[in-house]
């Protein structure tokens, strides 16, 4: 029971330092996953299920996304300028643009994946809740990939669904449109996986912005290059399905290894 | 073996070890290089294709091959730092990031000269430089990450990290490029059953690649050194080594 009375008491002070927007729900949300896990270990109870606590972060994450809107709209804005501007530098002619839009696209998106990373852990970090999550008896395996996982919602996804418009805007080849919509389908989860090891690693450190995109752009080239040869070679006609498996494996590759490193990385930031 | 090697878990101990190794390392460094640099840029005969210019192999060569060997034993380091807590390992993979990084840039601006002649062109997106380059950028990320921590010992964990995330990469993002892109000339010495190299071209570059070899071990040392004792500084018998010298 002090043990309760003791998390209450650190969720109030919390509240009193966190921006106003963000205590209701959200914070409720920690606070009860931080709570039941004590009292999971105080009167060893059943401790919370794993896909309770996976649900729980997912949720509570998600909920802190929709009441920052900007968080959501600025990358995805940003991704819509880069692309317009390539054809102003490089000129409009049909022919070029279409040749070079799936290579503009990825590279757009890679881009905008970066900016959006660092919300990931650092509001979390600032206020605390990163280490209630890490001192949980939940694995962080499982808590890591909610936040990956919603993560993954609110920013791969949108540019999933405004990729086809930008294509129309380079005038990507028709059979490309499908290959577009797969890869990033598949690639957009391992450009945040391997991304949340980058912001992991920096989340410490004041200026990890420059740091972080040094650190993870070099990681993002093997998705760059499967995805962009697969809408090349749907462009021609031809099947893709082996680059789309490359782009899989990578895809369950990092699934499995790189909420690890993201734990690891975490500890370490949070020393 | 455990036995054996516990003693050098101890700084001390270390330090003195490698000061033991150094003046060894360092002679036999410069007698490899020596011999080899001298066969090699003067005597080796000339390639009937490329005339003198390939005599640049056999600097490029040895660079390229070590910046690779430096990573995966900066990897080593980081795992065995990470699973056994071995604060030295740390301090070795510090000790190291640097010299790999070095070596790949020589090995691209080597590449690069070489290119010139050959190729016309400074640069070409051939698959085995581009690969290089990307070694460099992931050298030159653990080493910022290395700099970004005030407290040496967090530094050398979250490094560590990212080695191991890397050497992961390291194959799948060769192998990416070199599907992406093959134009450079298929390898000449790494067949070790019958190199398509003759013999009289072939002794002056073990000479080189052991001399370099040789050169990074005598780096590497030095700068380990310099990084047990700035860990180490406020330990009684540093500051008698200080005082002493």
């Amino acid at each position: 029971m002090t043990l309760k009375a003791q998390s209450s008491q650190k969720t109030e002070n919390l509240a009193s330092i966190i921006d106003e927007t963000f205590i209701d729900n959200a914070l409720i949300e920690n606070t009860v996953i931080v709570n039941t896990a004590i009292e999971s270990t105080a009167q060893s109870s059943q401790p919370l299920s794993y896909r309770h606590a996976f649900m729980l972060v997912l949720k509570r994450d998600l909920t802190i996304a929709m009441r920052h809107k900007d968080d959501i709209i600025n990358p995805l804005l940003f991704f819509v300028i880069v692309v317009t501007l390539f054809p102003l530098g490089i000129g409009p002619e049909a022919q070029t643009l279409s040749r070079i839009a799936p290579g503009i696209i990825w590279v757009a998106a890679l881009l905008a994946t970066l900016l959006s990373l660092d919300r990931l852990f650092k509001s979390d970090h600032l206020d605390g809740s990163l280490e209630q999550m890490l001192l949980s008896p939940h694995p962080i395996f499982v808590l890591v990939l909610a936040k990956i996982f919603a993560h993954w919602l609110i920013t791969g996804l949108p540019l999933l669904l405004i990729a086809p418009l930008l294509a129309v805007l380079l005038h990507l080849d028709e059979h490309s449109y499908t290959a577009l919509l797969l890869t990033l389908l598949l690639g957009t989860p391992v450009l945040s996986l391997l991304g949340a090891v980058g912001v992991a690693l920096t989340v410490g450190i004041k200026k990890g912005g420059v740091l972080l995109s040094l650190l993870v752009l070099p990681l993002y080239i093997p998705v760059l290059i499967f995805a962009t040869s697969a809408i090349d070679t749907a462009a021609l006609g031809l099947p893709y399905s082996g680059q789309l498996a490359i782009i899989a494996a990578l895809f369950f590759g990092s699934l499995t290894l790189a909420p690890f490193a993201v734990g690891a990385a975490l500890k370490v930031s949070t020393n | 073996m455990w036995k054996w090697l516990h003693p050098y878990a101890n700084p001390e101990v270390s330090y003195h070890f490698t000061n033991k190794l150094l003046p060894w390392l360092s002679a036999l460094a410069a007698i490899f290089l020596s011999i080899g640099l001298v066969w090699a840029l003067l005597f080796a005969p000339a390639d009937y294709q490329q005339g003198h210019s390939f005599r640049i192999f056999y600097i490029h060569v040895p660079a390229a091959s070590l910046s690779m060997g430096i990573y995966f034993a900066m990897a080593v380091a980081a795992f065995s730092s990470l699973v056994w807590q071995l604060k030295l390992a740390d301090a070795s993979a510090a000790a190291m990031a640097p010299v790999g990084a070095s070596f790949t840039a020589i090995a691209l601006i080597t590449g690069a000269a070489w290119g010139k002649p050959m190729w016309g062109t400074w640069w070409i997106w051939d698959a085995r430089l581009t690969s290089e380059l990307i070694l460099l950028f992931l050298y030159l990320g653990v080493i910022a990450l290395h700099n970004a921590f005030e407290d040496k010992n967090l530094a050398g964990k979250a490094a560590g990290i990212l080695t191991l995330v890397g050497v992961i990469n390291i194959p799948i993002i060769k192998y990416s490029v070199d599907w992406w892109n093959t134009l450079h000339q298929g390898s000449t010495v790494s067949k070790l059953g019958k190199p398509s190299m003759s013999l009289d071209m072939l002794w002056p570059f073990i000479f080189c690649f052991i001399g370099f070899s040789l050169l990074v071990g005598v780096i590497i040392c030095l700068r380990f050194r310099n990084e047990i004792l700035a860990r180490n500084s406020i330990r009684p018998w540093v500051r008698e080594l200080v005082k002493n010298n």
